[in-house]
């Protein structure tokens, strides 16, 4: 059995509060219905959709097929144009790599566009604790981080609140805000007028990447609000962090992923801001960063791609249009996770990177309905993960991490029961006969049918099964 | 690895004798829907077989983590439909684990290549009455307002959207009203909703006030797990809505 070391996250306990709190659901049930809506607007034409969701999964396969020279041929070309790449086993080292920078560039103040990396980092937290003042640009993940939670959605942090609770929490935090009202345009343009100081002021600028461009040393970046523009050129220095699959092999591999993206994410076709960041400010340049770093990181990213079958989870754009779709993710919404990646990418990513022991539960928060697979636009087949992980939680040895932490003696023998009597015809009939014979008089009050029978009658047993209803009409047997 | 759903299974020529898959679950709580969806089959003609040492599609074992088990219990099934028969399932999910999840449960094992054939002759129950025999229903029953549950294994593993809802609109007395979310899970999911009740009983919350705003009188759905789930949270919740299992609805409206 694996080392129990890691604490297993309770979701179970976070998705029961979350669901007793009505104006959260009405929140994800509005959002969700709203993004769900507008994502069929867009790939109305099933053709269309079936021919750029066959190209963009292609892009992203043959990306995937030859990753480790993809990467090296990044670092060449990156290099190459002026930008410096460090190489990141673990958050840890991608937090210490990025402190070490600032401090070469005597920053105490760091501005950050959206990056979902830094959220595996918890690089905010890393960076205060060293002094360091880090403002989320974003306006969804600036309201997150006003209100001292995590993003609850990967492209919308915010989600999770109402304008009405955006209202309340600038006037609680910010002391301009008491005019603002309940207007969103006069609350997102309270939020500009302090962002827009801060990116004067700040040393370092930091931002996400959507896709790197192996052949060409290109970073692309999109955004809807012009902050990742702001913080990717104002500043002096700029970082930008990755997962090590984010890079495509050319530059024509990236419009097919900016154009499912937004698509899939927010109903939009395009993003308002398409970034390609190619070097540092040159000689005569009048704007743009003196240094630009990439952060690549791994984080269990390698050993996920060492696994045929597990690999596919490293072809996901973070489009977030999973979240969107799954009927347990509208209905906890994103902080019940309490992870950086939530809903179904969340639970096939998160378990690989921070082990079965923490994770376990992840994959079966699931009902398999395959409707986040329906909708991926890179064709994860989530689902097929989702149940891969499940063996890997009862089964010690493998190369998950945690492997078989969910291993139960007791568990193992049930199932060992239910194929005994599955197995064989005669021990069928007889089981089935007592359960329709007495099973009907087991209790509600027993461990699992409790479950049931909290929202639920009892399951009836018939009298007579279909085995007996098919004998006794005659029914041929061969 | 993409493990696209195989595609339709295809029959050159319409077949006389088909066998019934009847899964455990219709087998213990809903025999009625089993028994007419073979008399379904045998009014248009053709004869069925209820091969009597079937048990289980192996589908709760392989989603809980114990392929093991679940092999040791889908092997079970293999001899038991010989030949070329199309083996008829009243189940989206059943079928679903058939025909998609078999050929990858039994892969590298020495009985492949018989699981492949057993799973290429696969259909869920109205798939086969729509495509295969192209059906004609006379309904013989009052009017009454329906909704229609789609399972979502039907939908998105067997490809099953239209065709239930073709016959039921064949029925001249019956009002088909769709639900606001058909595509959203009922929160049933196998071992899901015992295992997190209480986001399964959102599910199903939620799924029930759908189906009470369609105004309907019942709700027919073509998958007795998500019938157990639905017609448990009506019952327990004095819902004037009853789940019906599609088979058996059909069977009502031609019999009158």
């Amino acid at each position: 059995m694996a080392d129990h070391a890691a604490q297993a996250v309770n979701f179970a306990a976070a998705s029961k509060a979350a669901l007793q709190d009505s104006e959260l659901r009405g929140n994800f049930r509005r959002a969700m219905d709203g993004l769900m809506t507008k994502r069929a607007v867009q790939f109305a034409d099933g053709q269309e959709w079936h021919r750029m969701r066959a190209l963009a999964a292609s892009v992203r396969l043959r990306a995937l097929s030859k990753l480790p020279e993809l990467l090296e041929q990044l670092e060449t070309n990156l290099t190459r144009n002026g930008i410096q790449v460090h190489w990141a086993a673990t958050t840890a080292e991608a937090n210490a790599i990025t402190l070490e920078i600032m401090r070469k560039a005597n920053a105490t103040l760091a501005v950050k566009g959206k990056s979902m990396v830094t959220e595996e980092m918890h690089l905010n937290a890393f960076l205060e604790d060293h002094g360091i003042e880090v403002l989320e640009s974003d306006l969804g993940e600036y309201i997150v981080q006003l209100d001292g939670t995590m993003p609850s959605h990967i492209i919308m942090p915010a989600i999770h609140l109402n304008t009405k609770q955006i209202a309340h929490l600038f006037k609680q935090k910010i002391k301009d805000a008491a005019s603002t009202g309940e207007d969103a345009a006069a609350l997102t343009d309270l939020a500009r007028r302090i962002l827009r100081q801060k990116f004067m002021n700040a040393g370092v600028g930091m931002s996400g990447v959507n896709a790197a461009v192996a052949e060409t040393g290109t970073l692309c970046l999109i955004e809807n609000e012009g902050n990742g523009r702001m913080c990717t050129t104002v500043p002096p220095v700029h970082i930008a962090f990755m997962g090590l699959e984010k890079v495509v092999e050319k530059l024509e591999d990236v419009p097919p992923i900016i154009s499912l993206l937004p698509r899939s994410a927010t109903g939009q076709p395009i993003t308002t801001y398409v970034n390609m960041i190619s070097s540092p400010r040159k000689e005569g340049e009048k704007d743009g960063p003196r240094e630009i770093h990439v952060v690549i990181l791994d984080n269990g990213r390698s050993s996920v791609y060492a696994d045929p079958e597990l690999r596919d989870t490293l072809r996901c754009i973070r489009c977030g249009a999973c979240m969107n779709h799954c009927p347990v993710y509208t209905k906890v919404g994103g902080h019940a996770y309490q992870a950086p990646y939530p809903g179904p990418i969340g639970k096939i990513l998160v378990p690989q990177m921070e082990g079965l022991a923490k994770r376990g539960e992840m994959p079966h928060a699931c009902t398999m309905c395959n409707a986040c697979v329906e909708i991926c636009p890179v064709k994860i087949p989530i689902v097929e993960i989702m149940g891969r992980l499940r063996v890997e939680a009862v089964r010690p040895g493998t190369a998950v991490k945690d492997a078989g932490a969910q291993a139960s003696r007791t568990e193992a023998l049930v199932w060992k029961g239910w194929a005994a009597m599955n197995s064989s015809p005669l021990a069928y009939r007889l089981a089935t006969t007592a359960l329709s014979t007495v099973g009907n008089a087991a209790p509600a009050s027993l461990p699992l049918l409790k479950d049931w029978t909290n929202v639920r009658s009892k399951p009836r047993f018939a009298a007579k099964t279909l085995h007996d209803l098919a004998r006794k009409k005659g029914i041929p047997d061969v | 690895m993409d493990r696209p759903t195989p595609p339709p299974s295809t029959l050159a020529t319409k077949p006389t004798k088909v066998y019934f898959f009847g899964t455990c679950l219709v087998d213990l709580f809903f025999p009625d829907a089993g028994m007419a969806g073979m008399e379904l089959l045998q009014a248009q003609g053709l004869e069925v077989v209820f091969p009597q040492g079937q048990s289980c599609c192996g589908q709760p074992a392989y989603n809980s983590g114990y392929r093991d088990d679940a092999l040791t219990v889908a092997r079970a099934q293999l001899d038991l439909f010989p030949g070329d028969l199309p083996i008829v399932v009243p189940s989206g999910s059943c079928a679903g684990m058939m025909k998609k999840h078999w050929p990858h449960l039994f892969h590298g094992e020495p009985d492949e290549a018989k699981a492949v054939q057993v799973s290429s002759r696969v259909w869920e129950l109205t798939q086969f009455l729509v495509q295969v025999l192209n059906v004609q229903l006379t309904d013989k029953g009052e009017p009454v307002r329906i909704t229609w549950h789609a399972s979502c294994h039907a939908q998105r593993e067997m490809g099953v959207v239209e065709e239930p809802k073709a016959l039921l609109r064949q029925l001249a007395n019956v009002e088909l009203v769709e639900l606001k979310r058909e595509k959203e899970c009922c929160g049933f999911g196998g071992t899901f909703a015992v295992r997190h009740p209480d986001i399964s009983a959102a599910m199903v919350g939620d799924k029930l006030a759908d189906i009470e705003q369609t105004g309907a009188k019942r709700v027919v759905s073509g998958d007795c797990g998500c019938l157990m789930n639905i017609n448990g949270a009506l019952e327990a919740g004095r819902k004037p809505v009853q789940g019906q299992h599609i088979a058996q609805f059909l069977k009502e409206r031609i019999h009158g």
